[in-house]
């Protein structure tokens, strides 16, 4: 068993990390759906979800179940095979782009191995365009399952969906070429890296400032491409009951859902590497007393937890969130009182506060937006969209000529 | 066997596979996705080969720009079940004598390459992408304008065919 494990250690370690990696995504997708009906109920002037569980905690988890004990019925005339192939496609492509990520510039050292955050080792040289081939892949399972199910409604969602895919990929793709300039890689960390040249510049140094308008438009297109709203036109549900997945029930309804969930955590990660300086610190690299910000964010959250359960109205929420509160809280501690977990944190830290602000801008879209009508769409894609990408492509061009003409570099 | 054999034995019949449910399928979207197998595999190869640069394009480009108008068009048009026809003696001879010549130019190829096989050299990220940029943009300039061209020309005359008529 020993030598089994020397031998194959890297093998070992990858298949741990994806188990974990795969629950750690379930989990933030189950409480991203417990997010989301809170925050567009508090901006709706309501409470969400409030019964199951203090504060509806449990309210993803009843969800859960209640996908995975309904029946599931397959209707008449189905093309069997790419029915159920539809949403097994769509969730194992949205799965598989995570696993491209880096999540941390550093190695924890292990068992005399050094373990990266992330499945992938960082040095993926295509990895951003692999990640693009495996999104550009992503359409299928909408596509496939809205033909499949033998239905008007799931047929004219797919049909919109594999439009908008087609319209909105080349804007995608073409946005990000003035980043892959600036970087001179595909490679995901080092695009990260050419951000922190001027290490004194903090968040001045981000590729969002060069780069606006490429970001502007990779992020329309990637909230295209995810089928979110204001382009959630393939399951608009005041027009096509519920689009591609109207005749899909119990836990394959919930597989498209999962997708859909995970491609946002994917397309919020892409942001944050790529224009908002991935696990870099937006405080110039000398303040180091912002270094504890994780801990000065997470006690007093801690403590409020802690003080807003002693109150609750019920027992559960009166044991479970001091409980949850107590837990938060030790972790800051823990973060001060331990100098070399804290610098190990601060990547992720910084990489995970960007990507749960993306997926807070997500979700107050959702609550802000109205939806596109459908020729409004296809026009912002081809007319305003894909040229202003590529007009962005030969300014940044330009300037890195320049700069290596005149600027000496 | 290795385990680059076996990865190569593994995606080599997928691509032989796919590509003759490709034929034999009755219904266009099933032979859609078959040749969505096709091209995936055939990514697969070119990776293997280290060509990552290749095959993340043949996976963009192919298995998802190109192959989704396929899809797209089949669901546009919604059509059915293909029908099958006898096949008609005249086009069953030269068919033959087609498919015999070029399973002999083959073979030919084969055995001709067989006797000199040369390793492709590995190439880095940089030096491959630079190297293919390089090609295309320094030393075959010149044919990649004229497909571009070609292109342009294709482009343009699509857009003239779908105009609608101004009554």
């Amino acid at each position: 068993m020993n030598s089994f494990l020397s031998t194959n250690a890297e093998l070992v370690i990858t298949l741990v990390k994806i188990a974990l990696l795969l629950f750690i995504v379930l989990t933030v997708n189950a409480y991203l759906t417990w997010f989301e009906r809170k925050v567009v109920a508090h901006m709706q002037s309501r409470w969400g979800p409030h019964r199951t569980g203090p504060h509806g905690l449990l309210q993803p988890l009843a969800d859960g179940v209640k996908f995975l004990f309904k029946e599931d019925p397959t209707p008449a005339g189905v093309d069997k095979l790419v029915y159920y192939l539809a949403p097994l496609l769509a969730l194992a492509l949205a799965l598989t782009g995570i696993a491209l990520i880096p999540f941390g510039p550093d190695p924890i050292r292990l068992f005399n191995h050094d373990i990266y955050l992330g499945i992938a080792p960082p040095d993926v040289n295509m990895g951003i365009l692999a990640l693009f081939a495996i999104t550009a892949m992503g359409v299928y399972g909408v596509a496939l399952a809205g033909w499949s199910s033998n239905s008007k409604y799931p047929l004219l969602g797919g049909l919109r969906s594999s439009a908008q895919m087609i319209s909105y990929e080349l804007a995608l793709t073409m946005s990000v070429v003035g980043v892959l300039l600036m970087a001179g890689s595909f490679n995901l960390k080092k695009i990260i890296e050419a951000q922190a040249h001027h290490p004194e510049w903090g968040f001045l140094g981000w590729n969002i400032w060069p780069q606006i308008v490429g970001f502007f438009c990779f992020f329309v297109a990637a909230v295209a491409e995810t089928n979110r709203v204001p382009f959630d036109l393939p399951e608009a549900e005041s027009e096509l009951v519920a689009g591609f997945h109207t005749e899909y029930a119990s836990f394959k309804f919930a597989m498209f859902f999962i997708a859909e969930y995970t491609s946002m955590i994917t397309v919020s990660c892409l942001c944050s590497i790529m224009f908002f300086g991935g696990w870099l610190s937006p405080f110039p690299a000398s303040w180091t007393f912002t270094h504890y910000l994780p801990s000065a964010i997470l006690i007093p959250f801690g403590l409020w937890v802690i003080w807003d359960g002693i109150r609750y109205e019920t027992v559960f929420g009166r044991i479970i969130l001091p409980g949850v509160g107590t837990a938060i809280a030790g972790l800051g501690a823990l973060f001060v009182l331990l100098p070399i977990v804290n610098e190990f944190i601060q990547g992720p830290f910084w990489l995970l506060s960007k990507i749960l602000g993306f997926l807070f801008v997500y979700v107050w879209m959702r609550g802000t937006l109205p939806r596109f009508r459908y020729d409004q769409l296809m026009a912002f894609g081809w007319k305003l969209l894909l040229p202003l990408s590529i007009v962005n492509v030969i300014a940044t061009s330009f300037v890195i000529l320049a700069r290596m003409t005149w600027g000496g570099k | 066997m290795t385990a680059p054999l076996v990865v190569f034995f593994v995606l080599a019949a997928l691509a032989v596979i796919g590509a003759i449910s490709l034929i034999l399928q009755k219904h266009p979207i099933h032979s859609a996705l078959s040749l969505i197998v096709v091209m995936v595999a055939l990514a697969g190869l070119y990776l293997l080969l280290g060509a990552e640069f290749v095959a993340a394009v043949q996976i963009i480009v192919y298995g998802g720009a190109i192959m989704v108008l396929f899809v797209f068009v089949i669901m546009l048009l919604n059509a059915g079940v293909e029908e099958h026809t006898s096949i008609s003696k005249m086009a069953g001879a030269p068919g033959l004598l087609l498919v015999v010549a070029l399973a002999g130019v083959v073979a030919a190829t084969i055995a001709k390459s067989a006797a000199g096989v040369q390793a492709v050299p590995q190439t880095g990220e940089i030096s491959s992408t630079l190297g293919i940029s390089n090609m295309i943009f320094k030393d075959f300039v010149y044919p990649f304008e004229l497909t571009s061209f070609l292109i342009l020309v294709a482009v343009l005359g699509a857009t003239v065919l779908a105009q609608r008529e101004k009554t």
